[in-house]
């Protein structure tokens, strides 16, 4: 079944196409993946399917509802919700608190919240930190925040903006642990990434782009084969 | 990579492709579609609005020179927000500070007034200089909103009441000025206002000069531009930012000094400039003298020639509603960005 | 499809860990304080409790300006647009057409509410942020001060006087001078405030203000409408502050245009939760309790002053002046006011 449905997305500032024509359908209970180099127009495509951004033109279907220029709380309401690449904490709140502020969206009492915030929390093992102060955490707790966050609102469809960024290779292992999970739970998920090792096991399909437009989509395997997505890497000089 | 969440809450994000050619044609249209207005709103007073002419250019004159004096209190403002981003409170304090200052030197000094005035901008730019250095200098490099906002806040009430307090409340003063009045298109027009007037566009000439001709112009832009990078390249942020707010407080004092003939002085004479300088600031463009220059004078012709119509306080209704229009509309006031 | 709601929820009910007695710490406090503070008006003259009821309006006012301010993050330079809509409202009803004060309030408080939302609705539709968020704020009060000064039905610059009754009257809100009912009723509206406040600052619309004054992006990306909760949280602000100005109406007999709507009022609801600390529940309380009785301290001072003080005698000026710089002082190194700071001090 078809959980997301791209067609002739575009966004233009001032006449620069960030994002051009892209056509993706992703599938209920997918592992997608997207690489390309830095200014393809990933985390402006995030941005276009989460509502930060309004699309200049195209359309985006979800779970057969057509959210294109849905402002972005409407999309995370309908669960498509994102993270981001810089960790944007509610700094003034503990860790707890910060993730029952997504868990109100489904529930209204304080309690309920605040109990799913925690099993969420226990879930992306951040429990140490429960009463912590958001601002103190280190970056895999920043990046392990932004996920139970997400996550609390019991997402359909997770965009994952380089959740791994930023860390450590010891640091990575765990985290790419817990995607495993989360998408074995049921969870769609659009994980945009640079690191290719975790980009190849978790994918499974890959899309990459490269000066917003789609330059290749399909099995992960063949698609890093594929001349021109190795051209778009290495640069034309080495083609 | 376009930063997604920047351009989310930067204005019109959407600008046709174009948007450079429509800029440039911008910067000249909208100043001039600003005037055209004004004179179109003028003309349109005399031929319909049922007012005695020569009543309607004494508003005009009246209006112009009120908006010369205007101008004077709002360049100081417009730069010290521009660069800084510190929204002065204490703008209309520190001008009544500097015409108590002119007050002292002219009668414990016997001083003439526009020689105190002189004075009166070396110990202001001092004065500027403190300020920001020991008080602002911290909370701007934090990148604080509000901090500057009630620092600046707390340093009007401060400077207000320390007045009241050496002064009292009574009104004051300034004696032996120009006296006399000239006729201009059968209005007339006091000496003192028209040196007050011509002080505006010096004091806008200077500074524009200061900050298009000079090198320590050229660091202020830079600043104002883009603290971080500027201070990459070797420029003491810290420095240009104190003497900034420095020559901001400069202005006030030639303000002041040449305001100080025809008002009395009261320890909250300046408060009521505070709002009205914003409002100019605002209206001409934030960092832009040419644009502080524009605003005063249409600020002061929307007061005068409004007041035919609603008399009293009345007209600044006019003005507020003006400003206000314009915040929505045109944030970035007639002249676009600083210079 | 699975989704998470249908997993048995691996957390107890009674885990420690989500225990939260700070709420309930919160309202034990304000039950004790309101209790103290009740039987004030047994303790102290006639001329001293003046200047309490005039601390407690200017507490009122600061929690009022608090919510949106300190917990909604939208900084307002404009607050007396709304105790001069409250105070001028409770006139011109009880004046033009003897209406009951208790009912001039509550209209007050709605007109208010609705006239802030409307003006809030505005900036924040045409992002309008930071300090021009302030100035318009600021420009919007003196339009009304402006208004008020030029409008026939509200007398003009001569405010209103509220006719005074020669007897007792709860209807009309009237007491002989000096009754304690002067204290207990503002005191009860503060009470309510800052009960309000607690309660917000626990509930859904109020962990949600606190996340959006954070980061407004993240906010919006988890679910909540931005736009709503700020112009609830704005609405109950205005709607306190409003009540505070009907209330000052009643109290002093007289409203003017510069009693309602000077941008010194706005001045008195801002300093109080700076000095005490924004976006606390007790800060702006503390700083009311500050300022409030500072110019009678000093006037106390100036009567007799110690020999080395002697100069000062007989100024006026020195009493804002004084907390003029305090209010410096504690922006530069007290950023979190007195209660903040010292609260953070006490938990680590």
């Amino acid at each position: 079944m078809t959980l997301l449905q791209v067609d002739q997305l575009t966004k233009s500032f001032s006449g620069l196409r960030a994002v051009s024509d892209v056509d993706v359908t992703v599938t209920d209970g997918e592992f997608l993946g997207i690489i390309g180099p830095n200014g393809a127009g990933k985390t402006t495509l995030f941005s276009l399917l989460a509502g930060q951004l309004p699309p200049t033109s195209g359309r985006v279907v979800f779970d057969g509802q057509d959210i294109t220029g849905w402002p972005a709380d409407k999309v995370a309401g309908a669960g498509l919700v994102r993270t981001f690449q810089l960790m944007r904490p509610f700094e003034s709140m503990s860790v707890l608190e910060n993730v029952a502020v997504a868990a109100h969206h489904r529930h209204r009492s304080r309690r309920a919240a605040r109990r799913h915030a925690l099993e969420v929390i226990e879930r992306v093992r951040l429990a140490e930190y429960v009463h912590a102060p958001s601002g103190s955490l280190p970056t895999a707790g920043l990046k392990r925040l932004e996920l139970a966050r997400a996550l609390a609102l019991e997402p359909r469809l997770l965009l994952l903006d380089e959740v791994l960024a930023g860390l450590v290779p010891a640091e990575r292992a765990p985290i790419i642990e817990l995607l495993r999970e989360i998408h074995a739970d049921g969870v769609t998920v659009m994980f945009v990434e640079h690191i290719m090792a975790a980009v190849m096991a978790l994918s499974e399909r890959l899309l990459v782009m490269a000066e917003g437009q789609e330059l290749a989509l399909g099995d992960p395997q063949e698609v890093i084969r594929d001349p021109r997505v190795v051209e778009a890497y290495l640069g034309e000089d080495y083609a | 990579m376009t930063d997604p969440t920047s351009t989310a809450t930067a204005p019109a994000p959407e600008a046709p492709p174009d948007r450079g050619t429509q800029r440039r044609t911008s910067e000249v249209a909208v100043p001039l579609g600003v005037m055209a207005a004004v004179v179109v709103a003028l003309v349109l007073v005399y031929a319909v609005g049922q007012r005695a002419t020569d009543l309607v250019t004494q508003s005009i004159v009246t209006g112009l020179l009120l908006g010369g004096v205007y101008a004077l209190v709002s360049v100081g403002l417009t730069l010290i927000f521009g660069v800084l981003g510190i929204v002065n409170f204490a703008q209309g304090a520190m001008l009544t500070m500097a015409m108590f200052l002119v007050y002292e030197m002219t009668t414990s000094g016997g001083l003439p007034v526009y020689v105190a005035t002189l004075l009166a901008v070396p110990i202001m730019f001092l004065f500027g200089v403190v300020v920001q250095a020991a008080l602002l200098n911290k909370l701007t490099l934090a990148g604080s909103h509000e901090g500057p906002l009630l620092v600046t806040l707390g340093l009007s009430l401060l400077i207000i009441n320390v007045l009241l307090m050496i002064f009292g409340g009574r009104p004051l003063r300034v004696p032996g000025s120009v006296d006399g009045s000239v006729e201009v298109f059968g209005a007339v027009a006091s000496y003192e206002r028209l040196i007050a007037f011509g002080g505006a566009l010096l004091v806008a000439v200077a500074l524009l000069l200061l900050l298009r001709r000079t090198s320590f112009g050229m660091s202020i832009r830079a600043v104002s531009a883009n603290a971080e990078g500027a201070s990459l390249v070797g420029v003491d942020v810290r420095r240009i930012y104190a003497l900034t707010f420095g020559i901001g407080a400069a202005c006030v004092a030639v303000a002041g000094g040449l305001m100080a003939p025809f008002l009395s002085l009261t320890p909250t004479v300046g408060e009521q400039f505070t709002i009205l300088a914003f409002v100019i600031v605002v209206l001409g463009g934030l960092g832009s003298v040419t644009g502080a220059l524009l605003g005063g004078l249409v600020i002061g012709l929307v007061q005068t020639v409004g007041a035919l119509y609603f008399p009293g306080t009345g007209s600044l209704i006019l003005v507020f509603a003006v400003f206000v229009l314009v915040l929505f509309f045109r944030p970035q006031g007639i002249l676009g960005a600083p210079q | 499809m699975t989704t998470l709601t249908e997993r048995p929820t691996t957390i107890a009910a009674d885990d420690p860990r989500l225990k939260d007695s700070s709420a309930t710490r919160s309202y034990a406090v304000l039950g004790v304080l309101v209790a103290v503070l009740a039987v004030l008006p047994f303790l102290l003259d006639d001329q001293t409790e003046t200047v309490a009821v005039r601390t407690l309006i200017f507490a009122i006012m600061a929690v009022g300006w608090n919510l949106m301010s300190g917990y909604g993050g939208m900084f307002s330079f404009g607050h007396a647009a709304f105790f001069g809509i409250g105070a001028y409202t409770d006139a011109y009803l009880l004046v033009q057409h003897g209406v009951s004060p208790w009912i001039a309030m509550v209209v007050g408080a709605l007109i208010s509410a609705a006239a802030g939302t409307l003006i809030a609705f505005l900036c924040l539709r045409y992002k309008l942020a930071g300090p021009y968020f302030a100035l318009a704020t600021f420009a919007f009060a003196q339009v009304f001060l402006l208004a008020v000064q030029n409008i026939d039905a509200l007398n003009r610059t001569e405010g209103f006087n509220v006719p005074i009754l020669s007897e007792d009257s709860w209807t009309m809100m009237q007491w002989k001078a000096g009754s304690p009912l002067y204290f207990w009723i503002p005191l009860g509206i503060l009470a309510l405030g800052l009960l309000g406040t607690i309660w917000f600052v626990h509930s859904r619309t109020g962990q949600y203000a606190q996340a959006v004054r954070d980061d407004e992006t993240a906010a919006a990306s988890l679910g909540i409408n931005v736009m709503r909760v700020r112009l609830v949280t704005v609405a109950a602000s205005c709607a306190l502050t409003s009540v505070a100005g009907s209330f000052y109406t009643q109290y002093y007999f007289f409203v003017g245009p510069e009693q309602g709507f000077g941008s010194a009022v706005s001045v008195n609801a801002i300093v109080p939760a700076v000095i005490g600390g924004i976006g606390t529940i007790w800060g702006p309380l503390v700083g009311a309790l500050i300022v409030g009785p500072l110019s009678e301290w000093i006037a106390d001072v100036l009567r007799e002053p110690p020999g080395f003080l002697s100069f000062l005698e007989g100024l006026s000026g020195l009493d804002v002046a004084v907390y003029a710089a305090l209010l410096i002082l504690i922006v530069l190194f007290m950023p979190k006011g007195i209660y903040g700071t010292l609260r953070d001090r006490f938990r680590s």
